[in-house]
């Protein structure tokens, strides 16, 4: 059957220097698995670029689409390939150009060339000068605009063979998933977690969640959309394990010992250290919330100051410098946006005192938790985590 | 489980499972086909459709449907459509069900006035409010006979009264509908006199997505929804056999020996209501304590429905909770996260947020018994101490 040819170059991958190989074996298999959905894919690493050859019966846009949301892959081309010779080189370009017309109905264009094998003897500015020459004649509706082309076509000339091509289709760029670790991300059902966990995994690193509710006073619903979410997530980094743990045992603790203004962060402190026991449990190596500095009460300098003392563990919070509009943004970009919005009452909400402190200290924290069996109530919330693997939204 | 939200939807009859089975299975022909098949489906079609008449005044036409709200909705825009050159305003209250306050919704925008007559803390609209309201530019008055939310059971005969003197006295031709879909099976409609009655299957032990409009004898209106000719041309659409006959046999079997099976759902509502207001402190019971059998009884509550607030708490909280013990009850407010989701109906009684946020519905059918209300109590009971103990914290 016949194939059609895709570049994938990767962005950062290619600056790690000893560790190149590495982290190219590690892309080369996670888009393998992403183009696994296709039968007969054939894939390999010719000197910086990627090529994948899939059947031509499935649709180019499917294969751009999935090879684009590999974490890794910072653009895409759909390709033509020839023997790196100037006749040939000519011939092909000068067909792929006829196809465009025919397609699109454009009517100038521009050759942009690249000589990467220099012991090839034509120089780039040539070769693009003469497979210009070439489309002229062969495509007679064709001139050339060097300032606003309506097709850029790029010829790169390399050892192994010349590829024609014109677009480079973005991907996410960052690194191959599993390049990077394992951590844990504290997911509530808001818009933050999700784009904090996709963010971490963008630069590679493997995911697993945990999420907290108030049952019953929260309901089933709530958590079904954690793992919707978790399912869009699992689009992007394969299937996910989320834990889940009941925290109204020590809310209702909270509730009926400490001051009402501390509820937030008393409760957050409790999160912190479960996920962080949970974490070590499971063999994560990091923590991950989606916090924004000064969001809501309990993200405020002084407040991260209050929690983060809890854990020993290092804390990553990718949004923490970002405006709630582009988190907004990001996560219409990922898909979660629409889930995260469903108006279910999640555990951080049930509880809300009136006027939550702002600036806790953590001093008189530390002394309303006094109050409490801390130790218990985290062994018992960590004993109690029921695991749900959650697969990928199909 | 003890299954205590009739009023959204009732476990089917066995009976009439089998029978939609063996529909589904065996008869599953066209009625509007020529060949034996679709006669025997037709002769099903015309059995449940005797079934439903016996339990109307014995010369109506009935008008399959797909529910309940579809039948409200046919009733309200085929009179407004009828009755466009007489006049273009009708009358209703503002306890009805979403399915007609969004018709006059609807309406209101096309131009109609539309007037909503006021409901008292019991959720009882005054007849002489809907004389007060009546003029010759009216159309249509549209008013349940029984509230879903707290079981009131509505003046609909004398409000019927009032529009025949006003039409006698004025030469106006005012049609009545009344929304039947929570009264039928619990009260009986076989002296109703009003044009238009709506009825929907399950929730009278019958199958989801049938019902049923009746339409007086003497009133035509035009078909609501267009097509190929179906139900004597008013409803369209190739019939929903396996549904009809369900909904003709689940007619026939809640209405056989009715008394029996009210008197069984009073004593049980009554059981459970002294229960509640002896054992649980702070209660508040929303609608009439004094319960009604007929039509007639307006002013009362129906056996089948019992609201109460259990102040100081939050209803879907008690609802999570109960729900545990494999209690199912429904609540005042759809979505507590949001303020906005609390019950019209509730609104309308002049109840307010606490009380209305505190609020839970119990819906009895006649399979519910006394030994499951010293269950529910005993869960209800515990269930409430321990939430007020915690505060609602809003």
């Amino acid at each position: 059957m016949e194939k059609n040819l895709y570049i994938v170059r990767c962005g950062e991958v290619a600056l790690k220097g000893m560790n190149r190989p590495y982290f190219e074996r590690v892309l080369l298999e996670r888009v393998r698995g992403a183009l696994s959905i296709y039968e007969d894919v054939e894939s390999r690493w010719i000197g910086g670029l990627m090529l994948v050859r899939v059947p031509e019966t499935v649709p180019q846009n499917d294969v751009v689409r999935t090879a684009s949301k590999v974490f890794g892959v910072a653009t895409v081309s759909p390709a033509k390939c020839c023997v790196p010779d100037m006749e040939e080189i000519g011939k092909t370009a000068a067909a792929y150009m006829m196809d465009i017309i025919e397609k699109e109905g454009i009517q100038s264009f521009k050759v942009k060339a690249k000589r990467v094998d220099k012991t090839f003897p034509v120089q780039s500015p040539d070769i693009g000068r003469q497979v210009g020459a070439t489309i002229l004649k062969t495509c007679k509706v064709l001139h050339v605009d060097v300032h606003d082309p309506d097709v850029l076509l790029y010829v790169d000339v390399r050892a192994e063979g010349a590829y024609i091509y014109r677009d480079k289709i973005k991907g996410f760029g960052g690194l191959p998933l599993g390049t990077n670790g394992k951590g844990l991300i504290l997911m509530s059902g808001g818009i933050d977690s999700p784009v904090a966990a996709f963010m971490m995994a963008k630069r590679g690193m493997r995911i697993e969640a945990i999420h907290f509710h108030s049952y019953p006073y929260t309901s089933q619903r709530a958590q079904k959309k954690v793992e919707d979410l978790c399912g869009v997530l699992a689009g992007y980094m394969g299937s996910i394990k989320m834990y889940v743990v009941n925290l109204l045992p020590i809310q209702e603790q909270i509730v009926q010992n400490c001051p009402e203004d501390e509820t937030t962060i008393l409760v957050r402190r409790f999160m912190m250290r479960i996920a962080e026991q949970m974490a070590v449990k499971k063999h994560d190596m990091m923590l991950i919330t989606g916090e924004d500095l000064g969001q809501v009460a309990s993200q405020t300098a002084e407040a991260l100051v209050v929690t983060d003392s809890v854990v020993k563990m290092p804390v990553m919070r990718p949004l923490i410098a970002m405006d709630k509009v582009d988190i907004m943004e990001k996560a219409q970009e990922i898909g979660t946006y629409d889930i995260s919005i469903q108006p279910y009452e999640d555990c951080c909400t049930v509880f809300l005192p009136k006027h939550p402190v702002t600036k806790p200290k953590l001093k008189n924290i530390e002394k309303s938790e006094e109050a409490l069996d801390v130790d218990a109530l985290v062994k018992a919330a960590v004993d109690s985590a029921e695991t749900i693997l959650i697969e990928p939204k199909k | 489980m003890i299954y205590l939200d009739n009023s959204a939807t009732t476990r089917q009859y066995d009976e009439v499972t089998d029978l939609m089975v063996r529909l589904q299975k065996d008869y599953f022909g066209n009625p509007s086909s020529l060949h034996s098949m679709g006669f025997e489906a037709g002769n099903y079609l015309f059995d449940a459709r005797e079934e439903i008449s016996r339990t109307f005044p014995y010369d109506g036409r009935i008008i399959f449907t797909s529910g309940g709200t579809e039948s409200d909705n046919t009733a309200i825009f085929s009179v407004c459509r009828k009755m466009r050159r007489r006049g273009n305003k009708i009358i209703t209250t503002e306890v009805e069900h979403p399915a007609v306050l969004e018709c006059m919704k609807r309406l209101k925008e096309d131009g109609y006035q539309v007037e909503y007559l006021k409901a008292d803390v019991n959720g009882y609209v005054e007849p002489q409010a809907l004389k007060a309201a009546l003029d010759e530019n009216t159309i249509l008055v549209t008013m349940m006979a029984v509230n879903n939310e707290v079981g009131t059971i509505e003046p609909v005969l004398p409000c019927y009264n009032i529009v025949q003197e006003f039409n006698q006295l004025y030469g106006t031709k005012i049609l009545f509908h009344t929304d039947a879909v929570q009264a039928f099976g619990k009260m009986s409609f076989a002296d109703a006199p009003f044009d238009l009655i709506s009825i929907s299957g399950h929730k009278f032990h019958g199958p989801k997505g049938v019902g049923a409009l009746y339409v007086r004898k003497g009133v035509d209106i035009p078909p609501y929804i267009l097509g190929g000719g179906q139900e004597n041309g008013y409803r369209s659409g190739t019939e929903n056999t396996p549904g009809i006959a369900g909904l003709g046999l689940a007619a026939k079997m809640t209405t056989e020996n009715l008394f029996e099976k009210q008197m069984k759902m009073a004593k049980v509502n009554d059981y459970f209501r002294k229960a509640v207001v002896e054992e649980i402190p702070d209660v508040q019971l929303n609608g009439f304590e004094e319960q009604g059998m007929e039509l007639t009884d307006f002013g009362t509550r129906c056996p089948s429905v019992i609201n109460f607030s259990f102040l100081g708490t939050r209803g879907e909280v008690l609802l999570h909770t109960l729900e545990q013990d494999g209690i199912f009850v429904s609540t005042g407010s759809a979505c507590a996260s949001h303020h906005t989701g609390d019950s019209h109906v509730l609104q309308a009684m002049s109840m307010n947020h606490k009380e209305i946020e505190s609020a839970i519905r119990f819906s009895f059918s006649e399979f519910n018994t006394l030994e499951e209300m010293d269950f529910v109590i005993d869960r209800l009971k515990a269930a409430v101490a321990r939430f007020r103990r915690l505060g609602s914290f809003r």
